[in-house]
Parts: structure tokens; C-alpha cells; sequence
């Protein structure tokens, strides 16, 4: 075991886990006054439920031996995960830690797309079966020796296992569960920007985690990861706000807050395999294919109302094809070279790796939605979706004005 | 003259809005109110403890219109925000005696 990598792991696990409630606050911001308790909780929902559950089913499935498809159950309820790190530098505890906050933010994500009228149980149902069915086998696939990772995919951080999979799963949800009431009508217009920044904020701080402690180590390549983890999402800004400037004269604060998180996601498949500067050029092409996905999204009648899949499902597998471009075998301590650096083949590999986590999360969330959808009402009643869902799922208001004389009561 | 003072529910803003522009109707002020007529409240939960939330949220419409088309605005509010149950909120009707325009000076009456 080594100290100095056990202690930066140690770190990076609290910066990822802050993530969630980071994620929280930054969708939050983005829905209306009426239901933005019932979209925090769907953040922090996970933070308890997928979090329990990957320590006692999902970590087995994604990393203990078994087929290239998924794991087995030899290390269910963390039978045999021990303080020893027989799995490299650090106790094998804290790498299932470690891995567990990336599951439970994985799963939070797909929240934006159904957000303002999905059914809190029915929610909770999805994202805990999910994180078993989906989230476990994807991970298993590329970082659990499955046949991804035989196959030579790159995913540094969780460009393909997080974002091209809950991006996917989230377009699928939009679909299945439906637009809300009045969209696109009507305009259902973010409640409080100031949130929606001091989100993008916390998850900037928390992906350095994300990302530099992927390195599973406190070395080269951790530095490496940090510092594209800093430089691609300032690239995503700079061209967002050109972009904004172009359409429409002015730099928008929803935009760039949302350029940050594209910025964040692109480079997270790429982050110890590229050099600064590629991450600076990675960062700014991601810009476009993620602001015009999100353009013709608003345009659209998909209600995926907080466009995970503009900016997790594009920018994920923008990121994910690029680091087959980028990659840089002579920076990245012999973990691989793509196009521009004599092998263009890895291109290749990364679009079967996007379109396999497409095609098996597209399909898998499809399947359980519809099964949910037998037992639970995905949705809210009309009625419920008109006074919003902080009253009626959680039976509290975010904001009580008029210093709490609106109650009489009862207790 | 006549002052519309309407209380509706928070997401019937845009039908009546809507609906008011129909009839050439520009001007409105819409202000976030609380209140309760016939409607029950809801029961919130904070620390364990129940309270019940008697005042809900609802928005006040003002519109100030001609006495010709007062009626026929009248009838587009309550056709907008009606959804037939209780709570749909209320129309009252006040005569107004003055107004002026501040940046001319201009008085109607």
C-alpha cells in the first residue's frame, strides 16, 4: 500500500461525492420555484440508496471476476473487500468507495431529463434498479476486465461508463416518460440562475477528484488529469460564449455554467491520455456539437428538460471519439496512442465502445421503465403536476415567504 | 374604467395572458399572492412535526380595461383559468375613477 496514493484517493472520494449534491444544486436552479425540493431530492436520493447498494450488490458486479459481460458475486455485501490493496497501491475498500461515487452521481444524471413530472417512487425504483442492471454490467465492460477493455477502449474517467450512459438513458426517459404540461408551450424558465452557478462551481471542484484521482495514484498522470481537467472545460467557455455571442448578442450565465459541465464531460474520457493542449482544443471542438444538440433540442417536442443529453450524451461521446484522436502514448506513460499520434484504428475501438453503451443502456432503461410503468405511474397526476411536486411528493415548500404566519399548527 | 382584479392559479398565467392578448388587451400586472377561498390547504412535514399550509400560492391578474370590452375580458378570464375544481380563484370588478399616463402626462378618465 502506498501512502501518499492512499491519502489523494482518500481526498478524491470526498470531491466526487460532493458532486452529487453539487449536480443537486445546479439542476435545481434550473426548474421552477414549485419543484425545486422534489429535484434536489432526486439528486440526493441516490447519495443513500445507490450509494448502500453498490456496496452490497453493484461493486461486486462491476469489478469481481466473472464474465466479460459482468462481474460475478464473489465480493457481494464487500465479502473479501479488504484494507489490503491487492488491486494495486491503495485498500481495496477505498477503491470501491472511490468507485461507488461515481454510480451514485451516474445515476443522479439521468434526473434532468424527467424532472417537474416523474413520481418520486417511480424515480427511486429506476434508479436503484439501474444502477444494478446498467451502471454495473457498462463499468464491468471497461474497467472491470470486461470485453471493452480487452477490446483496447479508452475511458480515462467515465466518458462512455458515465456520461455516453446516462446521457442515453436519459433521452430514453425523456421519451418514455413525457413532456411535461405546457412544454414546449408555455415557458418553464429556471427559477434561480445563481443556483445554477454555484452547481457548475461545486462540480468543477469535485471532478478534479473525478478525474485526476482516476489516476488511482498521486502521480504523473493524476497531474496530467488535473491540469486537462482545468484547461478543457476554460476552451468549452471561451467558444460557448462566442457561440452565445453569435446568436444572440450576449453571453449568457445559463451557458456558460452549462459550457463548464460539457467542457467537464468531454474531457473525462481523455483526461491522462492527452496533453494540455489537445485538452484545450478537445474542450473547444466539444463546444459545438453539445450547444447545437441543445439548440435544436429546445426546438424539439423531447422534453429532456435540463439536456442531459446535449451536454452528458453528446459531450460524452464527443470526448470519448476524441480521445481516439488525441491520446498520446509519449505523455500518457504507454496507455495508448490514437490518430494523431500514429494509430487511427483507436478511433474505431472508441466508437464501438460509445455505440455499445448506447445501444445496451437505450435499450436496457427502455425495458425497465416499461416494467416500473406496470407496477408505479411513472408520472404525477395532472392535478399533482400543476401544484408541483415539492408539495405533493415531499409535502414541503422551498420557500415560505411571509415568515411562516401561511401555517397553523397541527403538531 | 374598469379595474380586473383576478386571482387564478400560478399555472394558468400564460392561458389568460393569452387570452387578454386575444382581445388587444396589453397591459397587465401580475403579482405572486397567497390565499385561500373554499380550498382546503395541504399538510406539510418540516422535522417531523405536521403543519398545515392554509394560504396557497395564486396570482393576481390586474388588468385595467374600457368599460366596452370590460364583459367580454371578463368572460375570456374565467374561460382561461377554469379547470371546474375548487380553487380556480376569482374575479372582481372595480370602477376606476382616473388614470395617467406618467411619462406624458396624459389623462384618461
Amino acid at each position: 500500500m502506498n501512502g501518499a496514493d492512499t491519502a489523494w484517493i482518500l481526498m478524491s472520494t470526498a470531491l466526487v461525492l460532493l458532486m452529487t449534491p453539487g449536480l443537486a444544486f445546479f439542476y435545481g436552479g434550473l426548474v421552477r420555484s414549485k419543484n425545486v425540493l422534489n429535484t434536489l431530492m432526486m439528486s440526493f436520493i441516490s447519495l443513500g440508496f445507490v450509494g448502500v447498494l453498490w456496496a452490497v450488490l453493484g461493486y461486486s458486479l462491476a469489478f469481481s471476476d466473472g464474465s466479460s459481460f459482468v462481474g460475478g458475486f464473489s465480493n457481494a455485501l464487500l465479502a473479501g473487500v479488504g484494507l489490503e490493496a491487492s488491486l494495486g497501491s491503495i485498500p481495496d475498500l477505498l477503491f470501491m468507495a472511490f468507485q461507488g461515487t461515481f454510480c451514485i452521481i451516474t445515476a443522479a444524471l439521468i434526473s434532468g431529463a424527467i424532472v417537474e413530472r416523474m413520481r418520486f417512487s417511480a424515480y427511486l425504483t429506476f434508479i436503484c434498479l439501474w444502477a444494478i442492471v446498467v451502471y454495473a454490467p457498462v463499468t464491468h465492460w471497461v474497467w472491470g476486465g470486461g470485453w471493452l477493455s480487452e477490446l483496447g477502449a479508452l475511458d480515462f474517467a467515465g466518458g462512455t461508463v458515465v456520461h455516453v450512459n446516462a446521457g442515453v438513458a436519459a433521452l430514453v426517459a425523456a421519451f418514455v416518460v413525457g413532456k411535461r404540461q405546457g412544454y414546449p408551450s408555455s415557458s418553464l424558465l429556471p427559477h434561480n440562475v445563481p443556483f445554477v452557478m454555484l452547481g457548475a462551481a461545486l462540480l468543477w471542484f469535485g471532478w478534479f477528484g473525478f478525474n485526476a484521482g482516476s489516476a488511482l495514484a498521486a502521480d504523473e498522470i493524476a497531474s496530467l488529469a488535473f491540469v486537462t481537467t482545468m484547461l478543457a472545460p476554460g476552451a468549452t467557455l471561451i467558444v460557448w460564449c462566442f457561440l452565445d455571442m453569435i446568436r444572440s448578442g450576449r453571453p449568457t450565465a445559463v451557458g456558460s455554467a452549462t459550457a463548464i459541465v460539457v467542457g467537464l464531460v468531454a474531457v473525462t474520457p481523455a483526461a491522462g491520455f492527452i496533453s494540455p493542449m489537445s485538452a484545450v482544443l478537445l474542450g473547444g471542438i466539444a463546444a459545438l456539437p453539445c450547444y447545437f444538440a441543445l439548440v435544436l433540442r429546445a426546438r424539439s417536442s423531447l422534453d429532456d428538460s435540463l439536456d442531459v443529453v446535449a451536454a452528458h450524451g453528446v459531450g460524452g461521446a464527443t470526448g470519448a471519439v476524441l480521445t481516439g484522436v488525441f491520446a498520446d502514448m509519449a505523455i500518457n506513460g504507454g496507455s495508448g496512442s490514437g490518430l494523431l499520434f500514429g494509430n487511427p484504428g483507436q478511433v474505431v475501438t472508441q466508437v464501438i465502445a460509445v455505440a455499445a453503451v448506447i445501444a445496451y443502456s437505450g435499450g436496457m432503461t427502455f425495458i425497465l421503465l416499461k416494467l416500473i410503468g406496470v407496477v408505479i405511474p411513472l408520472r404525477v397526476s395532472e392535478e399533482e403536476e400543476a401544484t408541483g411536486l415539492d408539495i405533493t411528493q415531499h409535502g414541503e415548500e422551498a420557500y415560505l415567504h411571509v415568515g411562516g404566519t401561511l401555517t397553523s399548527n397541527n403538531g | 374604467m374598469k379595474l380586473i382584479k383576478t386571482i387564478i392559479r400560478p399555472n394558468k398565467v400564460d392561458d389568460v395572458k393569452d387570452a387578454l392578448a386575444a382581445l388587444n388587451i396589453s397591459g397587465m400586472t401580475a403579482t405572486e399572492v397567497r390565499g385561500h377561498g373554499k380550498q382546503k390547504g395541504h399538510t406539510a412535514i418540516y422535522r417531523g412535526k405536521e403543519y398545515n399550509v392554509s394560504l396557497l400560492p395564486k396570482m393576481e391578474i390586474d388588468v385595467v380595461v374600457s368599460d366596452s370590452i370590460a364583459d367580454e375580458a371578463i368572460q375570456a378570464i374565467i374561460k382561461a383559468a377554469r379547470t371546474g375544481e375548487i380553487g380556480d380563484g376569482r374575479v372582481f370588478v372595480l370602477p376606476v375613477l382616473e388614470s395617467h399616463r406618467i411619462r406624458t402626462g396624459e389623462k384618461e378618465s
